[in-house]
């Protein structure tokens, strides 16, 4: 135990006399913490759209502001022929070019309907279908409004129908940060455990300072004891300062227990420098070790749940993902800080992590053992 | 009759179909400064590793300060001390972190570290910079501070792997005269080195030529036996009927 | 030339010799497509619904059972209310309808039936496209049971989805991809073998031979130079073989535009390099310094449209922004130069600058 605590101490003394370290790892964070959920909204705010009137009618032009107060939509310009409306969409400047034909005010009231075109710029999939399924709807009003006008035909929905009441429980008014950041969180901490601690055990074997460890009689569990306590509690240290700059740039304070948060964060960081050791064990460079966490951690990432929605992933990604301690935490730290889940909740993801943990950390022993 | 620090009897390492030690024997008795010497390759750092305890022999005997090589790796870490050319300790702490991280994992008494730690810093002469960091300290006093590292737990053996590389020859003269100042201590010092004219210090040396002990005694005696003037002469003789090439 | 090919084929060597790393640079493109292509979507499937049917008639049934097959969704029934705060808080459902007792008879007399719709806000997107669905599975049995005469003055839209017939969802991604993997090679792995180099000393018995120093550095970039157009061929082809992902233009464009953003990446790993003394600065910098930034301010993932001013201003010094916009014109919408002139210029203008400092620091190194 003694021998542990000498390692100890030389350990923090160099993570907090390294200062790229310190930077990295604090400094970082907090900028990812603050930027990234600023960053991170997929909501389709602002279609731009290019008008092609062929028409310049009474009707047309009402169509047209009715569009433009949307609010959804912005005009950035007329076009006076197809190729100048495309040229808007290959510039970039615009996602939708929509054509009115010509005659189209004295053709509708006359014949009853009239086509517009609407040419989308589908390369964004999800800002081609929400963006031209608003303009639709937007659309579609307007066609009750002018048969209101001009047949005054009222068709409003009758009372004989359904009507939802939709309720929305916990973050009604669905603002993307509240699940971001608790996410972003869980990101911090990965980067930490998996990525830092896998270099600098491998900064040692590259640099041959585990020569001079090796000849001691310094035992394998105290060296790997030695490893993953600081960078355990510099996790933790991280964790705290996230879950400040949580509160204090976005306001989001745990709507559950503190406790359940940091037990259920512990876990997930054993686990993690579990992974971390791992690597190590089967990589001989910085550089190697550096490539094979990130390689995982972004396949990992991306997998998790953080940005994508985990569910609709086909059935062999979703095992997959079920597969990696990331998913978990992701979901759980969502539930803890935004529902107030407790640890009955969570007990079942609990005991993955344990798993995880157990497997991740036992693996890379066994490994060290070998090898060293 | 003076304790034998060491004892090997036909320790052999082979890699596959490589034997790079090959049935080597000898004995090193306490308090002696025992040169090991050898061409790059020619296995030295194979029987160091065994010795130390960090490789397992594939056959043959061998045990150190009393242990053995197989069984008791873990007694034989305890009781001797190291130091490499490449490193010894770490660039980042301070001269007195060093000692004291050092001191601690071999079971050195908190405060017999304090005690011996003060010593060991006025004999070097580095007060002023006992709070520095290693990195920032000369290579000499680098390389004379780990040797004092590396014997600072008082083993009965300590080994040297090319310690004075890259040293000035007053540093080097100096080095050496700690070398010997620990051994007339008692502490048994097992050192490798391609300085010829160092060998000239040890009582006994050892020259190993593809894995086998080709030379050992005293380095009067192997001039004579060799008809040279100097030990650079003898290793040239021994090394040169190498059948290994030099890596 | 001679010596420079020297040069050249050491580093090359190295390279190869590193298994391991050169599995993890043709290996992340690939796992990256495979994800983006098949396993990644906004889109919302099996999301789990409780339904809570207190009516439990003909109507509500048929109902429950259109949103069973919808494809959408996975009902569970319950009979507490109780149970959905419960089933939110476990996460194990996202939403949840309750039916009231007389929702039969309410509709059958015409006085309009009120169904409750509960969903999880804490995942927005989720929560909004769950809505949506469910609103739009409800407004269409509603039609079914009182079919409302058609507005007799109809405009009917006509979409026609541009560049995209068959709405693949990963079309955004690729160039993304591309320029992701390209930084990554080709900064990090660069400056990583530079600083490699000045680690372990070996640095200054280069820089002493009689060679001119930039050599030295030229024969580092070479082989991640190499190894980048590999990995670009490996994206086009697995875009176009396994995604179904056409590439509409000039393929010989999108090698040049490539081979510039190549130098870019190349000559912010030389100028990283400069300023980093060990591997561990040098990696962290690449690695977590631009990746970051990269994989933010690109415009591939998080539409950049939606980010405030500020970070708007900010990815314009962000070099795969540039190129993004031209991989996804040339390769995306088959435009030609006349297109991507500007964004051209930008990243040539960047390269410009940044061959510059790195080469002005490197000269000041040396004396």
């Amino acid at each position: 135990m003694k021998v542990l605590s000498y390692l100890l101490q030389k350990e923090f003394l160099q993570i907090f006399r390294d200062k790229i370290i310190l930077i990295m790892m604090f400094g970082l964070p907090t900028m990812q913490l603050i930027i990234i959920p600023f960053a991170m909204d997929f909501d389709v705010k602002h279609v731009n759209l290019v008008v092609l009137d062929n028409d310049h009618s009474g009707m047309s032009q009402r169509l047209i502001s009715k569009i433009n107060s949307s609010g959804y939509f912005h005009i950035v310009g007329t076009a006076a022929s197809y190729r100048q409306g495309l040229d808007y969409i290959e510039h970039e400047n615009a996602d939708i070019v929509m054509e009115i034909p010509p005659a189209f005010e004295r053709k509708l009231v006359r014949e009853g309907r009239q086509e517009i075109g609407l040419f989308i710029d589908a390369i964004n999939g999800n800002k081609a279908g929400l963006g031209s399924s608003y303009l639709m709807r937007v659309i579609g009003d307007f066609n009750e409004d002018i048969s209101l006008r001009f047949r005054n035909e009222k068709t409003s929905v009758s009372n004989a129908g359904i009507q939802t009441e939709n309720m929305v429980w916990y973050n009604p008014h669905g603002e993307y940060k509240y699940y971001m950041v608790p996410g972003v969180l869980v990101l911090l901490l990965t980067l930490i455990g998996g990525f830092i601690s896998s270099l600098n055990i491998v900064r040692e074997k590259e640099m041959g300072t585990i020569e001079q460890i090796n000849v001691s009689p310094v035992q394998k569990w105290q060296f790997i004891l030695g490893k993953l306590i600081p960078f355990w509690v510099v996790g933790m240290i991280i964790f705290s300062v996230g879950l400040l700059v949580q509160w204090i740039f976005y306001g989001i304070v745990p709507a559950g227990s503190f406790l359940v948060l940091y037990l259920f964060a512990g876990i997930y960081l054993v686990a993690l420098l579990g992974f971390g050791l791992l690597v190590s064990t089967f990589t001989s460079t910085q550089l190697q070790a550096m490539f094979v966490a990130f390689f995982f951690m972004m396949i990992f990432m991306l997998m998790s749940g953080l940005f994508t929605s985990v569910d609709s992933m086909p059935a062999w990604a979703r095992t997959i993902s079920n597969l990696t301690p990331i998913t978990h935490f992701v979901k759980v730290v969502r539930m803890i800080v935004l529902k107030g889940s407790g640890f009955a909740d969570i007990k079942t993801e609990f005991l993955y992590q344990f798993l995880f943990a157990v497997v991740l950390n036992g693996w890379a022993i066994l490994n060290y053992r070998k090898t060293s | 009759m003076k304790e034998k620090v060491i004892i090997c009897k036909q320790l052999t390492k082979k890699f596959g179909d490589f034997t790079a030690v090959d049935n080597i024997s000898f004995e090193v008795e306490a308090g002696e400064i025992f040169g090991f010497l050898g061409a790059n390759g020619a296995g030295k750092t194979t029987a160091m590793r065994i010795l130390c305890g960090l490789s397992r022999p594939s056959s043959g005997e061998a045990q150190v300060a009393g242990f053995d090589v197989y069984k008791n790796t873990g007694s034989i870490k305890k009781h001797i001390g190291y130091m490499s050319q490449k490193f010894s300790l770490y660039e980042n702490l301070t001269v007195a972190e060093n000692i004291r991280f050092f001191g601690g994992i071999y079971g050195v008494s908190a405060r017999e570290i304090r005690d011996r730690s003060a010593e060991l810093i006025s004999k070097l002469g580095l007060e002023k910079e006992s709070d520095k960091l290693v990195g920032s300290i000369p290579l000499g006093w680098k390389q004379k501070l780990a040797f004092s590292v590396a014997i600072f737990h008082q083993p009965k053996l300590v080994f040297l792997d090319e310690p004075t590389g890259g040293v000035d020859p007053i540093t080097r003269r100096q080095f050496w005269d700690m070398i010997s100042e620990a051994a007339a201590n008692g502490i048994t010092v097992f050192v490798t080195t391609h300085y010829m004219d160092e060998a000239e210090y040890c009582n006994r040396i050892s020259v190993m030529v593809d894995g086998k002990v080709q030379a050992l005694d005293s380095p009067a005696n192997l001039k004579k036996q060799y008809d040279a003037k100097d030990m650079d002469d003898v290793f040239y003789q021994l090394a040169r009927r190498a059948k290994r090439p030099a890596e | 030339m001679k010596q420079l090919s020297a040069f050249i084929t050491k580093e090359f060597y190295h390279v190869f010799r590193d298994r391991r790393t050169l599995l993890i640079m043709f290996g992340l493109p690939v796992a990256q497509i495979l994800l983006f292509g098949f396993a990644l979507t906004t889109e919302v499937k099996n999301a789990e619904m409780i339904i809570i049917d207190h009516a439990n008639d003909i109507s509500s049934q048929k109902l429950i059972s259109k949103f069973g097959s919808s494809g959408y969704f996975i009902i569970t029934s319950s009979t507490e209310d109780k149970a959905i705060d419960q089933a939110f808080k476990e996460a194990s459902a996202k939403c949840a309808m309750i039916f009231p007792s007389g929702f039969g008879n309410d509709l059958l007399r015409g006085k309009g039936a009120k169904i409750q719709l509960i969903t999880d806000g804490s995942d927005p997107n989720t929560a909004k496209t769950i809505l949506n669905y469910a609103n739009a599975i409800i407004s269409s049995y509603s039609q079914e049971l009182n079919p409302l005469p058609a507005p007799s003055l109809q405009i009917l839209p006509v979409p026609r989805m541009l560049y995209n017939e068959d709405g693949n969802g990963s079309l955004n991604f690729i160039p993304g991809v591309l320029a992701l993997i390209m930084m990554l090679v080709c900064t990090a792995l660069t400056s990583v073998s530079v600083v490699r180099e000045k680690e372990l000393g070996t640095m200054e018995v280069l820089l002493v031979s009689p060679f001119k120093p930039i050599l030295v550095l030229i024969s580092k970039a070479i082989p991640y130079l190499v190894l980048s157009l590999a990995n670009f061929v490996l994206i086009l082809l697995l875009s176009v073989f396994v995604l179904d992902v056409p590439i509409k233009g000039s393929i010989l464009l999108l090698f040049l535009e490539s081979m510039l953003f190549i130098l870019t990446c190349l000559s912010l790993g030389l100028l990283i390099s400069n300023r980093t003394a060990s591997q561990q600065t040098a990696l962290l910098t690449s690695m977590m310094g631009m990746m970051i930034p990269t994989l933010i301010f690109t415009g591939f993932i998080f539409p950049l449209d939606n980010m405030p001013m500020v970070f708007q201003w900010i990815s314009n010094i962000v070099p795969s922004r540039w190129y993004y916009l031209i991989v996804k014109s040339v390769m995306l919408k088959g435009l030609g130069f006349e297109y991507v002139w500007k964004e051209t210029l930008v990243l040539f203008g960047m390269t410009l600058v940044l061959l510059a400092v790195a080469l002005k620091n490197f000269k000041t190194r040396l004396s």
